[in-house]
């Protein structure tokens, strides 16, 4: 493994850690609040629907493979 | 000032865990090859998360706040939902509790089976093992107090704060106890900073996407209640899953 492989490997373990799957959720979740305030329509309450249900998922697909 | 209160408190623990597991490797190094080495190990590595956060946190600040909002959200909540979903995944029972004995025993007994790279008077392995120990669990709190900074007024400073005060608490711990600090709820404390983490990626980032929250500041305390409920429904659900495994609870 070269260096600069090395220390992208670091920092995408760092930061995004060992289900991708999570950082793609936020993403969308993030996206869809932007076009909800952008249309006017109230956004506030998506954050958090998004955030429990990729946590929840992300749980059952690290401990489905193991249950 | 809800927000502050709480934005101190999340710095504050979470530099509070990582420092614990930076002195077990601190302790393990300087019992057993002596002091002189891993404390300028320590030094350097403090020295250069401070210099990282001098450069960034200021830089950072320079970007508009809407934009830095959602960026430092996105971050907080990955980052957030790392730890949630392993302190998670421990109180279940579904991932081995982080144990300070153990970490100790393993340092010590690979500091011992080191060989001596003596020059210039500094022992480079106790050196270099500190160094690294304490930078890498230094870096996660180094990257909260920089994102916390950048999002609010005056946030680096309060960040900052809060990391020094959990530092002074854990070294003076240490040098009274002597010992690996076995005895502090780390998951716990690692399921309260994810839950912390995780709010103020959800505030942040819905703010910075255009989302207005009712009552302002005053959401923060409704969205925590929120996922702590949700978080410890799923510690439920999953030792449920597996009938109630022993030996693993927050």
């Amino acid at each position: 493994m070269t260096r600069l492989s090395a220390f992208a490997r670091f920092w995408y373990d760092f930061i995004v850690g060992d289900d991708w799957r999570v950082a793609v959720g936020v993403g969308a979740g993030i996206a869809l609040t932007a076009a909800l305030a952008s249309a006017g329509l109230s956004a506030w309450w998506l954050m958090p629907v998004v955030v429990v249900a990729t946590l929840f998922a992300s749980l059952w697909r690290a401990t489905g493979r193991r249950a | 000032m809800t927000s502050d209160i709480f934005l101190f408190l999340s710095a504050f623990l979470a530099s509070a865990v990582e420092m614990v597991e930076a002195l077990t490797i601190v302790l393990a190094v300087g019992v057993t090859r002596g002091w002189r080495s891993p404390l300028l190990g320590v030094g350097a590595a403090l020295l250069a998360l401070g210099v990282l956060v001098g450069l960034l946190g200021p830089s950072i600040s320079a970007i508009p706040i809407d934009t830095l909002r959602v960026i430092v959200g996105a971050l907080l909540l990955v980052f957030g939902l790392q730890w949630l979903r392993k302190a998670i995944l421990r109180a279940s029972g579904y991932k081995a509790l982080h144990d300070e004995q153990a970490a100790y025993a393993k340092e010590r007994e690979e500091a011992l089976r080191a060989g001596r790279d003596v020059r210039a008077g500094m022992d480079w392995y106790s050196f270099t093992v500190t160094f690294k120990g304490v930078f890498l669990e230094g870096l996660e709190v180094a990257f909260i107090v920089i994102t916390f900074g950048a999002a609010r007024t005056h946030g680096v400073a309060l960040a900052a704060a809060a990391a020094a005060a959990a530092l002074l608490v854990v070294v003076v711990a240490g040098v009274l106890v002597h010992a690996p600090l076995s005895r502090v709820p780390e998951n716990a404390l690692k399921f309260t900073v994810g839950l912390l983490l995780t709010t103020f990626g959800t505030f942040w980032s819905a703010e910075g996407a255009g989302a207005s929250w009712p009552g302002d500041d005053a959401a923060l305390p409704a969205i925590l209640a929120v996922l702590a409920l949700a978080s410890l429904l799923a510690v439920r659900a999953l030792r449920d899953r597996q009938g109630a495994p022993a030996g693993a609870r927050a």
